[in-house]
């Protein structure tokens, strides 16, 4: 990317409209504070990355978003509509899709069912019709299964559409995983470490997946992740936590450049 | 003017003309199938002409020309195998590209074609021969299939496929004379103009553009679907990569000329789920594959309830016993007909349905050489499994073997109307109907190819066996002669070698010496497996490849290559006098294979210089330092005192064969 495309990009972040807003929000489990006092949005179609370092809160606030830990103070505003306490799956109708740090699949179903089971929460028909396969209930399976299939399409995933998902090697069951997220059409995408544990090469396709992702269906994403080449590529803002507190927040070569961020979790430059 | 009827009732020697017979002759029948969505759509022929032809003049509309060069980069899809037949309607040749060329190769195939055109598969594609643009002077607009990740690109000389086809239909309603115009331009084709380029994989120095004419290319496609009894009712899954000669002669040409349906994989990963959801009737595949199907089946085989894995033993035994026998219509005892029929019934059947083998009537391998138990395997199964011997050079086929006269290790006799002659050096020389008119831009190669009475040299030595069926024997500059003349194959007695499980790679020496002498590894799954198995306990390659009774082995199966060398009067006297077992793994790391794991004879000889010498002076054992190269990079040596065999020597068998015949 040159210079000129980036301040472009830069330009087009600050002109956004904020998809999600997360103010003075505070988390504690008993006496222990896992977050402390965060601020920070998230933009319409941006990538947005969380890093820190290890315990620094990164999941806890992507359990916060998704509405599985609540708050003790602090609101987040979604889509514009301010939230107290959300169970998970209203913030999944609401259009927060989520993977996780470590895969969190039906291990015995196959690629395919995974991928559908995304889609529940998008069924309107009446379970007892789909009970019978029958009718509006089979019209509209044909409709989801399309949809479905246009993501393996996607993901490249063709050749285990019908393997058990757990067979299949880790970086396979993490773009299935992906594939899932994606079933419930987001508008905000979670990803919990989607290159942990991964090769270089697995890393690379991950990586194009979700730059596809982003700009192919205009998914806003946040992403959690260790692998600091990834992040500062993939990403327009980066927000980086430390026991619990946002210590900085900007576009990767801010970050990069920040001293605090350089003495609590970077290092040494490079 | 020409109308469709007529062109189609006319010559036939164009592949565009074929097109229009089958879209009249076979209009409804299905041409072409592809998996979309995990549906498969199929087009017939009426349909496959109204694509060509829509897609033909937007090319047109676009400024392509008779005469222009057009790439087609990328894997098995209809609409790449679309543009090859859009662009030879419109005169213009086009040159397919191995989608897996990095883009150095690439642009050296672009810029020596004088491509026009490129069409490319997709981003990856795309972004290729956008990286090597600058170098490709003539490049004039470039077509994408799959639009994937290009919405952003400069497309002002991109196109996709789509807006192509978009003009072309729009010609057809608006301009009164354009489905006229196109069917000028087939009317137009010779039968010798050139059909296609076809570059050869280069593995020897540069790539070279192998020439094809259409009257040739359909001469020879039309020999072969006559002589395998391909017609329209048969059905191919196109695999195979689309710029290798194999997939045009075997798919396209064959396809264009019987009206058969092709189908194309939904990725490369699912061939083997779409094999057996397609059920072709007629299949290719290079013995690895082969290979590879029937370890996956033997491991699920050792995964099965034993009742499984007992009834999957005996009638595999009963297959070996009977199979090949019913195959080729030999006379069987009743009760094993019986036992084949049953067999067929639980396992054959059921394996073949997995397999995606069920309807096949003919299969074809080749490429390089297939082990006896391997090809028995299968066609105890009762599937046609054949071998033919062919060439870029020869639009494929040189020799084919014939339904019913089958063997593993040759490549059967000249396939119809070829002409094969054995020169005094042993090389294989051949006239077929397919042949190449000559390499593109390279006068020299060409005429170092093709001598002046017209033959075409083509590297391999062979011979003829006594039932008139060709063996290849080796490169024709690896084979070499004994002392006294004898014929000195040594990949042909590697291949031997190989074919047991216990050897993993083998590197024989002769070339003029004495006699033929042998290093062989051991295969250390296989006999670190046999080692377990019979309680013999060892702690490194080395200590396993140094037991005596591994030495028994070894030697058991280099008897019996011996005693097979002898049954072949011109091989009888390359036998292997000699054998000794190396102290380690032959590795790429050390230089001593390619990194295509292929034996480099001439470094090897040099590195272990001190065993061949003992190999030849007599010695029993000899000791010998080796330096290592490990995977980190580190250096270490290695030394061992390496024993050698003796061998027995069988006299040749050439009376005696003869009288037992």
């Amino acid at each position: 990317m040159n210079a000129a495309t980036e301040t472009a990009v830069a330009g087009e972040t600050a002109g956004r409209e904020v998809l999600l807003k997360v103010e003075n929000v505070s988390l504690s489990f008993g006496g222990v504070r896992a977050i402390t006092n965060i601020s920070f949005d998230i933009q319409k179609g941006e990538i947005r990355a969380i890093i820190g370092p290890n315990g620094a809160g990164k999941t806890s606030m992507l359990n916060v978003i998704n509405g599985f830990y609540h708050p003790q103070e602090g609101v987040i505003t979604f889509k514009g509509e301010a939230r107290s306490k959300m169970r998970p799956y209203e913030a999944a109708s609401q259009g927060i899709a989520r993977t996780f740090q470590n895969v969190a699949l039906f291990k015995g179903m196959s690629t395919l069912d995974n991928i559908m089971s995304g889609r529940t929460l998008l069924m309107k028909r009446h379970f007892f019709w789909h009970l019978f396969h029958y009718g509006p209930a089979r019209r509209e399976e044909i409709e989801h299964r399309r949809k479905v299939e246009e993501i393996i399409d996607f993901l490249e995933i063709q050749h285990i559409r019908r393997a058990p998902v757990g067979r299949l090697p880790y970086g396979l069951q993490k773009r299935v995983e992906l594939g899932r997220a994606l079933a419930m059409e987001p508008e905000l995408l979670l990803l919990d470490e989607p290159m942990a544990g991964m090769n270089l090469e697995e890393k690379e396709d991950m990586s194009r997946f979700i730059l596809d992702v982003n700009s192919q269906f205009g998914t806003t994403i946040a992403l959690i992740e260790h692998d600091m080449g990834v992040v500062m590529d993939l990403s327009d803002r980066v927000v980086v936590l430390d026991y619990g507190k946002k210590i900085a927040d900007g576009t990767p070569e801010e970050v990069q450049a920040n001293q605090d961020v350089i003495d609590a979790y970077l290092g040494v430059s490079h | 003017m020409a109308d469709a009827a007529a062109i189609a009732g006319g010559r036939l020697d164009t592949f565009p003309k074929l097109l229009l017979r089958n879209a009249t002759a076979r209009a409804s029948r299905p041409a072409m199938r592809e998996k979309d969505l995990g549906i498969w759509q199929t087009w017939t022929w009426a349909e496959v002409l109204d694509e060509i032809r829509a897609f033909a003049l937007g090319l047109q509309d676009l400024g392509f020309k008779r005469g222009d060069t057009c790439a087609v980069i990328g894997a098995n899809r209809p609409r790449l195998y679309w543009t090859i037949a859009a662009v030879q309607c419109l005169g213009g040749t086009p040159v397919p590209v191995y989608a897996d060329a990095i883009a150095e190769e690439l642009a050296y195939v672009l810029e020596h074609a004088d491509v026009a055109f490129a069409m490319a598969e997709d981003q990856e594609q795309v972004d290729k021969v956008l990286s090597v643009g600058d170098r490709l002077k003539s490049l004039r607009d470039m077509v994408y299939d799959d639009p994937r990740g290009l919405g952003d690109y400069d497309h002002t000389r991109l196109h996709s496929f789509e807006a192509i086809q978009a003009k072309g239909r729009e010609r057809l309603k608006n301009e009164p004379g354009a489905a006229q115009a196109f069917l000028d331009e087939i009317e137009l084709g010779k039968g010798s103009d050139i059909s296609i380029i076809l570059y050869t994989s280069g593995t020897t120095g540069r790539s070279k553009g192998v020439m094809l004419s259409a009257e040739r290319c359909i001469a020879a496609a039309s020999d072969t679907a006559a002589f395998d009894k391909l017609s329209d009712a048969d059905e191919v899954l196109a695999y195979l990569p689309l710029a290798w000669v194999g997939d045009h002669y075997l798919n396209y040409a064959q396809g264009m000329v019987a009206g058969f349906c092709m189908a194309c994989p939904e990725s490369a990963e699912t061939v083997q789920h779409d094999l057996k959801e397609i059920g072709p009737t007629f299949y290719f595949a290079p013995p690895r594959v082969f290979e590879g199907l029937l370890t996956r089946v033997m491991i699920r085989m050792e995964d099965a309830s034993s009742i499984k894995r007992r009834m999957f033993h005996y009638f595999i035994d009963v297959a070996r016993r009977y199979g090949e026998d019913i195959l080729d219509g030999r006379p069987v005892p009743f009760s094993g007909r019986l036992l084949y029929g049953l067999g067929n019934l639980l396992v054959y059947g059921p394996l073949k349905n997995v397999l995606g083998f069920s309807r096949i009537r003919t299969a074809y391998t080749a490429g390089e050489a297939i082990g006896p138990d391997l090809f028995s395997f299968y066609r105890s199964l009762g599937l046609n499994l054949k071998q033919l011997y062919g060439q870029t050079e020869a639009f494929l086929y040189v020799t084919a073997q014939e339904d019913g006269h089958v063997r593993s290790d040759t490549v059967g006799p000249a396939a119809p109307n070829v002409e094969i002659k054995i020169s005094e050096t042993g090389e294989v020389l051949f006239k077929s109907p397919g042949m190449f008119i000559g390499y593109f831009k390279n006068d020299t190669a060409t005429a170092e190819t093709v001598d002046a009475e017209g033959w075409v040299h083509t590297g391999d030595a062979g011979f003829f066996d006594h039932d008139g069926q060709l063996k290849i024997i080796d490169r024709a500059k690896d084979v070499g002669r004994l002392v006294d003349g004898t014929l000195f194959a040594p990949k042909y007695i590697e291949n031997k070698l190989k074919f047991f499980p216990n050897v993993k790679e083998a590197v024989a020496f002769g070339d003029g010496r004495d006699f033929s002498c042998v290093f062989l590894n051991i295969d250390l799954n296989a006999v670190g497996n046999w080692a377990e198995r019979n309680n013999i306990s060892y702690a490194s390659y080395q200590e396993l490849a140094g037991h005596a009774q591994v030495y028994e082995m070894l030697q058991s199966n280099v008897d019996k290559v011996n005693r097979d060398l002898a049954n072949e009067p011109t091989m009888a006297g390359a036998q292997i006098h000699r054998f000794l077992i190396l102290h380690k793994e032959l590795d790429a790391d050390d230089g001593e294979l390619t990194r295509t794991q292929k034996v480099r004879r001439s470094f090897i000889a040099e590195r272990y210089a001190p065993l061949i010498e003992a190999l030849y002076d007599g010695s029993s054992e000899k000791f010998i330092e080796t330096e290592v190269t490990f995977e980190d990079g580190r250096k270490g040596r290695i030394s061992a005192t390496v024993q050698i065999r003796d061998m027995t020597v069988y006299p040749a068998a050439e009376e005696h064969k003869e009288a037992a015949e």
